[in-house]
Order: C-alpha cells, then sequence, then structure tokens
C-alpha cells in the first residue's frame, strides 16, 4: 500500500479508491501536546488544499487540509476520547479520516516517503 | 501547519543553555525564548506544566525589564505613576502594582521591590559605635513586562523628576523556581534562604561570587522565588538548580498555562491600555488608603469606575468538553454578544479547557450560564471564580 506525503506534513495510504488521511510525526511533534481533534464529517466532500481538520494543542489551534479531493466515509472516533493518540501515534492509530479518492491524478503532486524524508532534512 | 513569521529578535543569555536541552525557540517579546524542552528528556507543554504543580520548574524570564528607581523622593514620585502604596512599602517587600495612563487605562503591570539599604552602624577598635546605623538612599527595583519594557521605561522617565534615577539593568538575567519543592531544592543550594522569605518578600545573598536578588514570587500560582542575576553567569545558577532532583527547566508554553490556570492576566491579552484596573478586577492593586486621596494618573476614571461599577468585567470561564475557546473567541448570553475571550486553552490541572474574558456586567456573577463561539459551534460556559487552581504561595506557618 503506498503511502503518500504533503509539505504541510499530512500523510496519505492509498488503497483502491479509498485513502486514509493523517498527520506526520513530525507535524505532532511541532504541534505538541494535542488536546482536542475537530475532524470532519461522515458525507462531507473536501476539496483537495482546503480545511478538513482542526488540532488544538495545548498551545494553539491548527488547520489541517485535505491532501486530496474526495468524500468523507470514516472518522476517527478513538480520537474523541483520546486526543493524545495522534502524539504518541500518529502514522497509525493516530489517523484522522478516510475519504473516496475522486480524482487520482491528485496524488502525482505528493511526495513519497523517501522525498518527504529529504524535504525534512531540508526545513 | 503554518508558521509564525519571523520578527527581529536577540538572543537570551541563557539561549545556548536553552538549546543544549533540546528547547524550541520561538520568538516573543523582541527574544528567541523556550516554549517547551525535548519530549524525550521528559519535556513538552503538559509535562512540564505537570511536573511545575508537583514538583519544580525552572523558567527563564531574562526578557522581563528589571529597573531600579532610586533618590530621595523616589517613592513619591512612583507613587504619582501607580495606584499601589509605595511609601509604606518596607525594605524588603514586594508589591504587585500598576502603570497607568492618563485615563486610567493599564500600560503594564509590575513588581515593585523596597530595596533601601540598612547601612551597619560603625565602630573604633574597642567596639564602640562611632556613628549609627541608617536607611541609605531610597531605591526600588521595579520588574516590567517584557514587551512593553521599552514604552515602560519612556514613559517613567519622561514622568518621574530630575531628582530621580531610572536605570536599566541590562545586565542582569532573571529566571523563576516554582512549584511546591521549590523552597526545598533552593534551600540544598543556598541554605537558609527560603525560610528568610515569606510570599512577596525579598533579600540578597551571595552565591559564592555571584551577587544574587532573590524574590518569594512568581506567575504560576505555585510558591516560587525569582532570581536576578549578571547574565553572564547565569549559567551557573541554572546549572545548578537544574543539578537538583526536583527542578527540570520550563518553557514559556507551561508558563502560560500555569498562570492561566492560577486567574493571572497576561499584559497584552487580559490587560491592555484601553482597560482599567477596576474592570481587571484587580481592585486589590489599588491600594485602599489611596483609593479616595487619589494624586495618580488615572485616578479620575477609576474613582468613577469604583463608584458606579464597569460597564465589563473580566470573568473566569469554564468550558465543557475538550475543545479551547482562544483569545478573540466572543461571549454570548442567548443571542446577545456580550463579550470576549482574552486568553483561553486547555487546563491540564483539570483536565477541560478554561478561558478569561471580559462581559458585561449583567453577566459577570459566579454561575451565569453564557456561549462561546468557537468556529461557528457554539460552546457552553459557566461563569467561574479565580483561580481556576488554588494557589499555593507560602505565608509564613
Amino acid at each position: 500500500m503506498p503511502r503518500y506525503f504533503t509539505d504541510e506534513h499530512e500523510w496519505i495510504d492509498v488503497e483502491g479508491d479509498e485513502a486514509t488521511v493523517g498527520i506526520t510525526d513530525y507535524a505532532q511533534e511541532q504541534l505538541g501536546d494535542i488536546v482536542f481533534v475537530e475532524l470532519p464529517e461522515v458525507g462531507t466532500v473536501l476539496e483537495a488544499g482546503k480545511d478538513a481538520a482542526v488540532v488544538e494543542s495545548v498551545k494553539a489551534a491548527s488547520d489541517v487540509y485535505a491532501p486530496i479531493g474526495g468524500e468523507v466515509i470514516e472518522v476517527n472516533g478513538s480520537l474523541e476520547d483520546e486526543p493524545a493518540l495522534v502524539n504518541s501515534s500518529a502514522e497509525e492509530d493516530g489517523w484522522f479520516f478516510k475519504l473516496t479518492l475522486s480524482d487520482k491524478s491528485e496524488l502525482e503532486g505528493l511526495m513519497d516517503d523517501k522525498a518527504y524524508k529529504s524535504f525534512l532534512d531540508g526545513l | 501547519m503554518s508558521d509564525t513569521a519571523s520578527e527581529e529578535t536577540k538572543p537570551l543569555p541563557l539561549d545556548a543553555w536553552h538549546r543544549g536541552k533540546g528547547a524550541r525557540m520561538v520568538p516573543f517579546a523582541g527574544y528567541e525564548m523556550p516554549i517547551q524542552y525535548n519530549k524525550s528528556e521528559g519535556g513538552g507543554i503538559v509535562a512540564e506544566h505537570d511536573w511545575t504543580r508537583a514538583q519544580a520548574g525552572l523558567f527563564d524570564v531574562s526578557h522581563m525589564g528589571q529597573l531600579m528607581v532610586t533618590g530621595e523622593n523616589a517613592a513619591t514620585a512612583l507613587e504619582e505613576l501607580v495606584p499601589g502604596a509605595i511609601a509604606s512599602l518596607k525594605p524588603g517587600r514586594i508589591r504587585y502594582t500598576l502603570l497607568l495612563g492618563d485615563e486610567g487605562g493599564i500600560l503594564d503591570d509590575l513588581m515593585v521591590t523596597n530595596v533601601t539599604e540598612w547601612i551597619a552602624p560603625e565602630e573604633d577598635e574597642d567596639g564602640n559605635v562611632t556613628k549609627d546605623g541608617y536607611w541609605g538612599e531610597p531605591a526600588f527595583y521595579v520588574v516590567v513586562n517584557g514587551a512593553t519594557k521599552w514604552d515602560d521605561i519612556a514613559h517613567m522617565r519622561e514622568h518621574l523628576p530630575d531628582d530621580v534615577t531610572l536605570t536599566h539593568l541590562e545586565d542582569q538575567a532573571l529566571i523563576a523556581l516554582q512549584g511546591p519543592a521549590a523552597a526545598t531544592a533552593l534551600n540544598r543550594v543556598m541554605r537558609g534562604v527560603p525560610e528568610q522569605l515569606t510570599f512577596m518578600q525579598s533579600t540578597t545573598y551571595d552565591f559564592g561570587e555571584l551577587p544574587l536578588r532573590i524574590s518569594r514570587c512568581g506567575y504560576t500560582g505555585e510558591d516560587g522565588f525569582e532570581i536576578s542575576v549578571p547574565a553572564h553567569q547565569v549559567e551557573i545558577l541554572a546549572d545548578r538548580l537544574c543539578a537538583e532532583i526536583e527542578v527540570r527547566p520550563a518553557g514559556l508554553g507551561a508558563r502560560d498555562s500555569l498562570r492561566l490556570e492560577a486567574g493571572l492576566p497576561l499584559y497584552g491579552h487580559d490587560l491592555t491600555a484601553e482597560i482599567d484596573p477596576v474592570s481587571a478586577d484587580l481592585t486589590f492593586a489599588l491600594s485602599k488608603a489611596r483609593r479616595e486621596s487619589g494624586g495618580y494618573k488615572g485616578h479620575a476614571t477609576i474613582a468613577a469606575a469604583l463608584k458606579d461599577g464597569p460597564a465589563r468585567f473580566r470573568v473566569g470561564l469554564i468550558l465543557e468538553g475538550r475543545l479551547p475557546a482562544r483569545e478573540g473567541a466572543e461571549v454570548f448570553a442567548g443571542d446577545t454578544r456580550i463579550g470576549v475571550v482574552t486568553s483561553g486553552g486547555f487546563s491540564p490541572t483539570l483536565g477541560h479547557p478554561i478561558a478569561m474574558a471580559y462581559v458585561d456586567r449583567a453577566h459577570a456573577d459566579e454561575g451565569t450560564e453564557l456561549e462561546v463561539e468557537v468556529r461557528n459551534k457554539r460552546l457552553p460556559a459557566r461563569v467561574a471564580s479565580m483561580p481556576f487552581v488554588p494557589h499555593n504561595y507560602y505565608r509564613g506557618s
């Protein structure tokens, strides 16, 4: 299953026509202790590059953008009770939402694991 | 995620020390300041916050302005600028007070300490007193906010008479050791110092070659000490204090959540030049004797606010759930907008969001049910008494 990354520090796992989205370990580290995650509602149609979720750390609120467009089909309910999952397991248990891909070609502009690593090294 | 725009900043005297401890540095008040330390070494805002509530956190507050006001008439001159009783402040005592504008707006909040020195009597070889002991030139040590210090200095220089001298102690660093274990840890490093002091008292101490001013105060709600130390030697002291098992460095993030839980207003957010002390719920900082006699800037406005009650009032809000309301969030009673949040966040100690807000007086009573709007959602909020977390100051046994 290929994993893609954005320069806004989201990750996307793609399986067929579905994708799972979260924020990267680097992003959670930058945000610090996360106390609340506001997720999109199931059925919302997201547009690539537009607001999709909000992460509240102790310090501040940060927007999370949709890396690709599509309809939200599932959200990670665990984050409601345990937002700190994003800190402890950003790239696995702390996933945000799943969506159907509306346009697979949007994946072309994203980074793979190696490209994202070197992107981080350059920050 | 987006980064804040960079601004012109200077390094603090402890800059390298912070970075060596894995601190994430952010621009604040013209300096690069540690917001939090490395998670792998027990850092992070919540961990540092909890550690300070349970043990002792070491904060670098060297961005704050340290001033000395001296001269025979220093006390009366200061009383024209602040509403606190300075002339009756005994040597070694600290007072929280406010720098006020002509219209009673708060230009800054500050700590004033009477540091007038006792000059020991002189004796001859046989031990006969040849000159009595006496108090030296009146001197007041003033600590002001970092973001406002240059304006404060200009304001004070403009209004203090020529025979009163204002000195900016630019070569002094300031660190704050805060938490229930602060006295225990400090006593191991400087034996006997904590027992000399209760809350809002100050003394001097020679730590080896280092001349220190130690004040039992802080802005976290906990017992603790602020220590003024020559900037080029502050690292020695920071290392020595952090060698104690109770002490860990803590950053600006924890400092902010601690002071919010303690119900302490933050200048530039909960206090501004547009807000008077009565609206800000800082009436305690208006010396009783001077409320009527006046003689300070802004007294007319303040006297009117005391008599008639302010139009709006700083209150604490407790929110349900986990979604914090931040500065700027609007407060509603039904459909009517009746106020605005000036600082808010998630309380690590209480496990739910808390905020400070200014609301119309009619809605300021404790227990009033209100709503706060966050991203077009209305969150239920209740007016609560502050502090949200009880103060733990040491006022003597």
